[in-house]
Parts: C-alpha cells; sequence; structure tokens
C-alpha cells in the first residue's frame, strides 16, 4: 500500500500526539494523583438505606486525622448539604460516602475536581483534603425530574481545630480522648432508628 | 442523466427520508431557541421549567436521532445506488423499513408531547439520556426501538446491494462510497445493540411493569456502549461527504483511496470501546476500565487526524488545480459563494475546535472539570450541530438538484446561509464551553441557585447569556433560510432551468488498487471489532450481571 510521504510524517506527529495526550493523564493520576471516583464494590439496596450507614447522613471523625461523610443525594435535596451544609474540616483528609435513593443524581463541588455521578444501588466513594477554610456551592448536575433545577446545596470548609471542638462538645466529654476507636466503631455499627 | 433519471424509485425513497429529517430539524431548531431563552432567563413565562424537559427531550430526539439517521439513511441510499450503479432489489422492502423508521418517529415524538399538552396521557421527559429509574410511558421506548430497526433495514439494503454488485464484478474492489456506508451501517448495528438490549430488555418490559426492578448502573452502561459510538455514526457520513463529493467541490479530486478505507475501518474497531469516558464519574466501575477505555477513545483521534490532513491537502490541491498560489493565498481560489463548498469547509472548521475540547473530555482526570457542565452542550454544537449538520445542510445544496431534477432556487440565501450558521455557533458554543468552565451545569432549566455562585472570569454571566441567546437566534435565522431554499427549490419546476449541477465524482489521485484486499473483507473487521469489545465491556457487564440482572435494582420513578 502506497502512503504519500507527507502522510507517514503526519500519521507519526499524530501518533506522538496521542501517546503525549495519554502519557500526561497518567502523570496526573500517578504522578499527582489527581484521580477520579473507582469502584468501591459497595452496593446496597437503594429502598433500604434505613438499614445502612446512610440512615443518618452526616459527617464525623473516624480517627484524629480523618473525617469521614455520608450524605444522601435525593428528589430534590442533599442530606447533609441543603436544609444545612456539609461541614469538613480543612488541612485533613475527607472521605466521602455518597447515595441515592431513587434515581441518578450529580454531585458536582462548583469550582472544584469534586464531580461525580450519584447511581441508586451503588455508594460514590472519593478522598480529599481542603487546603483552607472557604464555602462551596453544590450542584445536582444529573437531571433528576421535575424540580431538579432546585437541587443544590454548600460544603463549608472551617479550620480543623473548630470541628474538634465542636466533635468534642458534642460527644460525651468523658470519651472525648477515646473519640478515634469509638468513632471507627460507629461506621461499622451505625445508629439504625427503631 | 440526473441521479433522478436513472434511479427514479430510490430518488424517492431518499427525497421522502431527507423531508422527514429537514421537518424535524426545522421544529427541533425551534424548540432550541425556547430553551436557550427559558435558560439564559430572558423569557420564562412561556412555559413552566417541567415543561422544559419535555421540549429539551423533543430537541435532542428530534436533532440528534430523527434528523441524523433519516438524513444519514437518505444519503447513503443515494452513495450506494451511484457508486454501485445498482437499485435496490426489491423498494418494497425499502418503503417498509423506512414506514418502521417514520412510525418510531411519530410514537417517539407524540409521547413526548403528552408531556406538555394535557390530553394527551403519555409522558417522556428523560431526556436524550434515558437513564433509569427516571421513566418515560412504553411508547416512547418502543417508539426508539422501531426508529433503530427500521435504519437496519438500511444497513440490509445496501449490503444486498453490494452482494448483487459483487456477483457481477467478483474481482473488482468495493467503491469508496459503498464501502463507508457498509462500514458506518456495520458500526451503527454493532453500537445499537446495546441500546437495543437496553430497551428491550431491561426499559420497555419495566415501563410496562412486567418486571418491577431493572439496575440502574447496568443499564447507564448500556447505553453508554451505545451513546459514544452513536457520534460515529453522525460524524462518517459527514466524512463520506468530505472524503467522496468535497474533494471535486474543492476543484481537485481525493488524496487517497486507500486511506480513506483504512480511516473507516479503524472508525467501526475503535468506536464501540470508547463509552465509559462518558462514566468517568460514576461509582461500581473500576479505574483500571476506565483508563482502558480513554485509552481507545484517544486513539481514535487518529482517522480524524488523518481525515484532517486529507480534507486540508484535497482542499489546497483543488485551489492549485484553480490557480491558487502561494504558502496560504491558494485558499482564496476556493468556490467560498458555492454553500455547498463553504458549508463543509465551515463545518471542518468547527470540528477541528471542538477536536480540543473533545481531548479535555476524554482526559480521565481533566474530564471531572468539566463533566456534566455546559461545556458539553458546547462541545456536541460544534461537533454534532456544526461539523455534521452543518455538512449535511450543504451537501443538500448539491444533492437536491439531482434528486429532484430542479435547479437550486434562492442560491443567495444559499450563499449565504453557512456563514449564518457558523457566526450563530460561534456565539453560543463560545458562551456554553465558558459558562461550563465556571460550573455551571447541564440539563437544568434554571441554572440559578441560592446557595451556589458561579465565577466566570473575562466575561459576566449576563454577557454569556446574551451571546447564547443572540447564538440561538442567529442559527434559527439560518436554518429558516435553508428551510426556504429547499422548499422553494421542491415546489420548482421541474426541467425549467438546466440544473447546472454536474454529479460525477472524480477518481482519486491514489485509487483502490493501492490498498491491500483485506481491507475490503468485512467478516475481518466486524470480528475484531466484537473481540475489542469483548475486551472492553466483558468484565464490567459480567461484574454487574453476576448479583443478578436487576439487582440492585430501582422501581420505576415517572416523570
Amino acid at each position: 500500500m502506497e502512503i504519500h510521504r507527507l502522510e507517514k510524517i503526519w500519521i507519526a506527529v499524530s501518533l506522538l500526539f496521542i501517546v503525549g495526550l495519554i502519557a500526561s493523564i497518567v502523570y496526573g493520576v500517578a504522578g499527582v494523583g489527581v484521580g477520579t471516583v473507582g469502584d468501591t464494590g459497595q452496593q446496597l439496596d437503594p429502598s433500604a438505606l434505613d438499614d445502612t450507614e446512610f440512615a443518618d447522613p452526616g459527617g464525623h471523625w473516624a480517627s484524629e486525622d480523618h473525617y469521614v461523610v455520608h450524605v444522601v443525594a435525593r428528589q430534590f435535596l442533599f442530606q447533609p448539604g441543603t436544609q444545612e451544609p456539609i461541614t469538613v474540616p480543612a488541612n485533613t483528609t475527607v472521605t466521602f460516602y455518597v447515595t441515592s435513593p431513587d434515581v441518578v443524581h450529580g454531585f458536582d463541588v462548583v469550582g472544584t475536581q469534586l464531580n461525580t455521578m450519584v447511581i441508586p444501588g451503588q455508594v460514590t466513594e472519593f478522598t480529599t483534603e481542603f487546603d483552607e477554610p472557604k464555602t462551596y456551592g453544590i450542584v445536582c448536575h444529573e437531571y433528576c425530574g421535575a424540580g431538579h433545577q432546585s437541587m443544590a446545596g454548600q460544603l463549608v470548609v472551617v479550620p480543623a481545630d473548630a470541628m474538634s471542638q465542636n466533635a468534642t462538645a458534642s460527644a460525651d466529654a468523658a470519651n472525648a480522648s477515646a473519640v478515634n476507636a469509638s468513632t471507627q466503631a460507629s461506621i461499622a455499627t451505625p445508629e439504625v432508628p427503631a | 442523466m440526473t441521479y433522478v433519471d436513472d434511479f427514479p424509485g430510490e430518488a424517492r425513497v431518499v427525497r421522502t427520508a431527507f423531508a422527514i429529517a429537514f421537518a424535524s430539524i426545522g421544529l427541533g431548531g425551534a424548540l432550541g431557541v425556547l430553551q436557550a431563552l427559558f435558560r439564559t432567563g430572558y423569557s420564562r413565562s412561556l412555559f413552566s421549567s417541567v415543561d422544559y424537559y419535555s421540549i429539551l427531550t423533543a430537541h435532542g430526539v428530534l436533532m440528534a436521532l430523527v434528523f441524523t439517521t433519516f438524513f444519514i439513511v437518505g444519503l447513503f441510499t443515494w452513495g450506494v445506488t451511484r457508486s454501485l450503479d445498482t437499485g435496490f432489489r426489491d423498494l418494497r422492502f425499502t418503503w417498509g423499513w423506512l414506514g418502521l423508521m417514520t412510525l418510531g418517529t411519530v410514537l417517539a415524538f407524540v409521547t413526548i408531547l403528552g408531556g406538555i399538552v394535557g390530553f394527551i396521557p403519555t409522558h417522556a421527559a428523560v431526556l436524550y439520556t434515558f437513564y433509569a429509574p427516571l421513566e418515560a410511558s412504553p411508547t416512547f421506548y418502543l417508539g426508539l426501538a422501531l426508529l433503530v430497526v427500521g435504519s437496519w433495514g438500511a444497513g440490509v439494503d445496501y449490503v444486498l446491494a453490494l452482494l448483487d454488485w459483487r456477483a457481477e464484478h467478483p474481482d473488482e474492489r468495493i467503491p469508496l462510497q459503498t464501502f463507508m456506508a457498509v462500514a458506518t451501517m456495520l458500526l451503527w448495528v454493532v453500537c445499537t445493540l446495546g441500546v437495543a438490549v437496553e430497551v428491550v430488555v431491561f426499559l420497555l418490559p419495566w415501563s410496562l411493569g412486567l418486571i418491577p426492578r431493572v439496575d440502574p448502573l447496568l443499564t447507564r452502561t448500556l447505553f453508554w456502549y451505545f451513546g459514544h459510538a452513536v457520534v460515529y455514526f453522525w460524524l462518517l457520513p459527514a466524512y463520506f461527504v468530505w472524503y467522496t463529493i468535497f474533494p471535486k467541490l474543492s476543484g481537485g479530486r481525493l488524496f487517497s483511496d486507500p486511506l480513506a478505507r483504512v480511516v473507516f475501518v479503524l472508525f467501526l474497531v475503535l468506536s464501540t470501546p470508547v463509552g465509559v469516558h462518558h462514566q468517568y464519574g460514576d461509582p461500581g466501575l473500576s479505574q483500571g476500565l476506565k483508563f482502558v477505555q480513554m485509552t481507545s477513545t484517544y486513539f481514535i483521534l487518529l482517522p480524524s487526524l488523518l481525515t484532517a490532513f486529507t480534507v486540508v491537502a484535497s482542499m489546497e490541491h483543488g485551489a492549485r488545480q484553480r490557480g491558487g498560489k502561494g504558502l496560504l493565498k491558494w485558499l482564496r481560489a476556493l468556490p467560498w459563494e458555492n454553500p455547498s463548498f463553504s458549508g463543509i469547509a465551515l463545518a471542518g472548521l468547527a470540528f477541528a475546535a471542538s477536536g480540543f475540547g473533545g481531548m479535555v473530555n476524554a482526559g480521565l482526570n481533566v474530564n471531572a472539570l468539566v463533566h456534566n457542565t455546559m461545556w458539553v452542550p458546547g462541545h456536541f454544537h460544534l461537533t454534532v450541530g456544526t461539523a455534521v449538520a452543518l455538512t449535511f445542510m450543504a451537501i443538500t445544496y448539491w444533492l437536491l438538484p439531482q434528486l429532484t431534477g430542479k435547479r437550486l432556487r434562492l442560491r443567495t440565501l444559499a450563499a449565504v446561509q453557512p456563514y449564518l450558521w457558523f457566526v450563530g455557533m460561534v456565539f453560543m458554543s463560545n458562551a456554553m464551553h465558558r459558562v461550563g468552565l465556571a460550573g455551571v451545569p447541564r440539563r437544568t432549566s434554571e441554572p440559578q441557585y441560592e446557595q451556589v455562585l458561579f465565577n466566570t472570569p473575562i466575561a459576566t454571566m449576563g454577557e454569556l447569556h446574551l451571546q447564547t441567546v443572540g447564538g440561538a437566534f442567529i442559527l434559527f435565522a439560518s436554518l429558516l433560510c435553508f428551510l426556504a431554499v429547499v422548499l422553494s427549490t421542491w415546489l420548482g419546476e421541474r426541467g425549467a432551468e438546466p440544473l447546472a449541477v454536474n454529479g460525477h465524482i472524480p477518481e482519486a489521485l491514489s485509487g483502490p488498487e493501492h490498498s491491500p484486499r483485506i481491507l475490503d473483507d468485512f467478516r475481518v473487521w466486524v470480528a475484531l471489532t466484537f473481540l475489542l469489545l469483548l475486551i472492553a465491556y466483558g468484565p464490567p457487564l459480567a461484574a454487574m450481571v453476576q448479583n443478578g440482572l436487576f439487582a440492585p435494582g430501582s422501581a420505576p420513578i415517572p416523570v
């Protein structure tokens, strides 16, 4: 098969360009650590969230340097997020778990890389860290029904020490020093309303 | 002799398909203007935000499925019969599939309309991306299924015509236009298998109440198995025009027939295992799978980059045949006043720009910046909405006289139309891309929230909204020009004036005899396609059905 010399050069340059694009993404994922959500293997029955840790969504300390937030996205609000903001500590590893009991939603923290889908039956898990105290908007960016355009919320990043105080104040003062162990346990055995 | 004299029966099929396509783009375009007005807040009194989603569904289905599919089966019917110089075996079969497509379109459209007008008891505000558990009336799914199955009939007609031709020409290479049409239809059948399974096995029985639950992730994955490859089903007919007719319009001939075949084979093989790049943000799919599909997504850039070379080379070759000189001055020698030429050249320009946007969308992590924001509609209004749609409109100016035997009328309006479309789309798409970068979501009737502030660097949101609406009105004006030219030509008198169109397509500079014979053996390429599909979609689909076909399951939620 005859290929013109200029075409050969063009093909070579094109292939280099493509490999370069892929390499830049590999560098972004492996080198800089900017990934996307993966498969956590967590599935649940969307009609029975009350039997899971999503029964009482919200945030808590999993250990002294790891904060965990459970969010339920439903028609047409984020719990927490819409009626009360999601509050997370700055300069701390934060892991989000998001799921939906009804339809497919989006979870986009506007102006950041935190941009994922929320699919009934699946748990969206992502871990991140916020540099400084700031307030972000959250929007549902997947059409989810007639009230979709109203589905939004807020994420408030506060200094980590402020969060710790809140956590301690609300917890039993005597258990404050043992907060790590007890919150770890509280993930495994969430409070299930009667 | 023109096409209509050689193949009067087939010409009528093409005209009918085109008529339905043009009615769809006219109606869909009008709905697009309404959406632009509503979203940007210029007018919220005409209908409610609930109706907005029905209108958006109609716009998406009419433009992306009905206009494209009908135009494509018409264009290929012309291309196959012309290049093989043989008619279809039995036109009753042809009218059968065209009728099925039309019935499906009417069913789907009436179902969507039911969401807006009270007296039709149906609803389908599920958008063009109809993800479960949002549920439409069964007639919506049935309509889409008939449209798709009908279009498979077109593929059968092309293959039968090819077999008939092959019996008489055992040693000849498949004519390029037929090669392209058959490759594209094979791609179409392979990719619509996903959506067919989604609709026929899951959504239709589920919306009828025969099965209580479907797995949202599984149906969504089946949708995207189809949902990106369908883009190539729209694009390849535009490439068919760019490769086989555009060089002639430029004043020259195609550079290389063998490379054109390679490009189409690459598309057939690589198109389907790329759908997961629409699901980078999805839970339940591993990063490894996302990475594999990202790689094939980037490699499918190659045939498009090759096409860019061919199109530009053909233009330059044509310009130099016309006496063009210099490094870039040859551009002036091209027939910019011919709407068929200028439309395609501008479509190519828009496609080059949107290609760079596509590279952003395809990036596993860069995608998170723009995923489900207005950037995405900005991107596909340049690709499907300009590269494809403008090419189809442009080539209509060239085809219509051959299909009707009537000379093109309102030629000044026709000459202006592609430029109007291009300018309108530059405004609208530019604004869409930029509000998308600010984080404004897509598929939303009113993108204003108490809790959220969108930061737009450089321009204000108000300016970008003005660009969107202004662009939409310019686009609609362009659409009206197009429809006026088509209608006026169609209603004109046959034989009143000489046609002034020469349907002859010159041979390529490097002919098919320079390409290896294996390129024409579609069995090899289809087998390779299925092998790649097995690698790309086998493991995730197997994992999803391991816990049962319908688990984790969701009951339907009507909208």
